[in-house]
């Protein structure tokens, strides 16, 4: 662990110094970098956990956006997902229009809601519910479909209802492959969250203050966001793994 | 499996049908949404339009270019990382806290810095593809049998010859896995620059284009298709070329 952040720490130290030697605009010193996050972002009263108005204009909607998304993801996947890989029959009828919408890459999508949904929240998170749903969905059925048989029979032989298969045997055996697929939905929301927001006419998120630090050449606030971003992506994986790791735990014992 | 296959075209007839059925009835309005039938015929005829086939073209050459950069950085940076320890404490780190970065957020930043076209739409496919090539080299020689490689080091072979002979080829189904999540990102990538940037060539400008113009939503959609089948024709392609290379393995 100690090694892990002296070498961070020495790679920052290292970027310091060839930044403000070279002194390029286009890449500011990180010193510079945290100094605006902590101008923009958290430079607010302690009463609002220290989020400056800025931070609650921008932040919180993105992050609101897409935790909404992730979360009608992860419904519709573990539901869809559940109900396929019960049924083989049911998965064969809609394998190829599953197939064909997984390879779509979902940025193509955005410009589709777009114009059927028009700029706004609603087409920013169905961009992203699109975006995340599909590893969640094929990830549940795989899991579903590969539930060893000899418990499944076991658990009729004792007469369980079909509510207690799916609860006791069912959705347990699915949850590792659920959590694969969570990992990568985790990821594909964060670039739709981005992307849906990059675009032209957007309000307000992360991405608006990109493109409008873009607009007026705003090196430092451009790296700020960028960095910002990969802090929260850090930070919902490492809660995703965290959360992984008791769930899997308490579904072994 | 004649089955599976009736049923899935059963599926698609199905969709069709439904979506046909909405706009004859009136229930969506056709330029609002238009039916499966136009969309088709309107992807059909794209394909024989050079024009549009040029933006497909601008698109699957800056897929591949910055394919191939990404691969032929990250396999040997994999290698290395995978094979020196000392080398994967120091970069490993530095690594974990760029990979989690949205690739997208950069798009302002390297259109900012390199201006709109190819050198951009590259760079930034390089930096988003480069991952799942690079991790999964490493972790294909971190894990690679160590009896084999240290007969080769008894008979006198190098530390590099022990690499090429032993490490590289038992790592190559990960690499080729890696490769295949890659070209997916890359298509990702390719055409989300595509569609920001707005001008230019590319399937993600023709998309963005036609999302401006009046009624333009047909051409979104057959669009989209397009992208879809480039993204089914990149999977099938790279699924094929690992089953033929490592039959050996799956037995």
């Amino acid at each position: 662990m100690t090694i892990r952040w002296t070498a961070f720490l020495a790679a920052v130290a290292l970027w310091e110094l060839i930044a403000r030697r070279v002194a390029d605009v286009f890449f500011p010193p990180p010193s510079a970098i945290v100094l605006r996050m902590y101008h923009l972002w958290f430079s607010g009263p302690p009463a609002h956990f220290f989020l400056s108005g800025d931070a609650v204009g921008n932040l919180l909607p993105s992050l609101a956006r897409m935790g909404i998304g992730l979360a009608v993801a992860v419904v519709f996947g573990v539901v869809l997902g559940l109900a396929l890989g019960r049924s083989p029959k049911f998965f064969a009828y809609v394998d190829p229009v599953l197939q064909f919408a997984r390879v779509i890459p979902p940025p193509t999508l955005v410009p589709v809601f777009v114009v059927l949904l028009h700029l706004g929240p609603t087409m920013q998170v169905t961009s992203i519910v699109f975006g995340a749903v599909w590893p969640i969905l094929l990830n549940t059925a795989e899991g579903a479909r590969s539930v060893d048989p000899a418990l499944l029979d076991t658990a009729r032989v004792f007469r369980l209802s079909a509510a207690d298969r799916l609860a006791l045997i069912i959705v347990p055996s699915t949850l590792p492959k659920l959590f694969a697929g969570l990992r990568l939905a985790l990821s594909l929301s964060l670039i739709l969250m981005v992307f849906s927001e990059l675009l032209p006419g957007t309000a307000n998120g992360i991405g608006f203050e990109l493109t409008d630090a873009q607009s007026r050449s705003d090196l430092p606030t451009m790296w700020a966001a960028i960095v910002l971003l990969g802090i929260l992506g850090y930070l919902l994986n490492t809660l995703l793994l965290v959360l992984e790791r008791k769930v899997l735990h308490y579904g072994r014992s | 499996m004649s089955h599976r296959w009736l049923r899935g075209i059963a599926g698609l007839a199905v969709l069709a049908a439904a979506s046909q059925l909405l706009a004859i009835t009136g229930l969506v309005p056709r330029d609002f949404l238009p039916p499966a039938s136009d969309i088709l015929a309107r992807a059909v005829k794209l394909a024989g339009d050079p024009l549009f086939l040029a933006n497909v073209g601008a698109t699957v050459t800056s897929w591949a270019l910055g394919l191939a950069v990404a691969v032929a950085a990250g396999v040997p940076l994999g290698l290395v990382i995978g094979a020196v320890p000392a080398v994967n404490l120091a970069l490993r780190p530095i690594l974990e806290f760029l990979r989690p970065i949205p690739s997208v957020a950069l798009i302002p930043l390297v259109s900012l810095i390199l201006g709109a076209g190819l050198a951009t739409e590259a760079t930034l496919i390089v930096y988003a593809s480069i991952w799942p090539v690079l991790f999964n080299t490493a972790y294909g020689v971190a894990e690679v049998d160590p009896v084999p490689k240290e007969t080769l080091r008894v008979f006198g072979f190098g530390r590099v010859a022990v690499l090429c002979r032993v490490s590289l080829p038992s790592a190559a189904p990960f690499i080729a896995t890696g490769v295949r999540l890659a070209a997916a990102v890359a298509l990702i990538l390719a055409v989300g620059t595509e569609i920001l940037s707005g001008f230019g060539d590319g399937l993600g400008v023709f998309i963005a284009q036609a999302q401006q113009a009046p009624d333009g939503t047909v051409d979104v959609l057959a669009g989209m298709v397009w992208a879809g089948v480039l993204g089914l024709l990149i999977n099938a392609a790279l699924v094929r070329g690992e089953r033929r290379l490592f039959r050996w393995r799956a037995v």
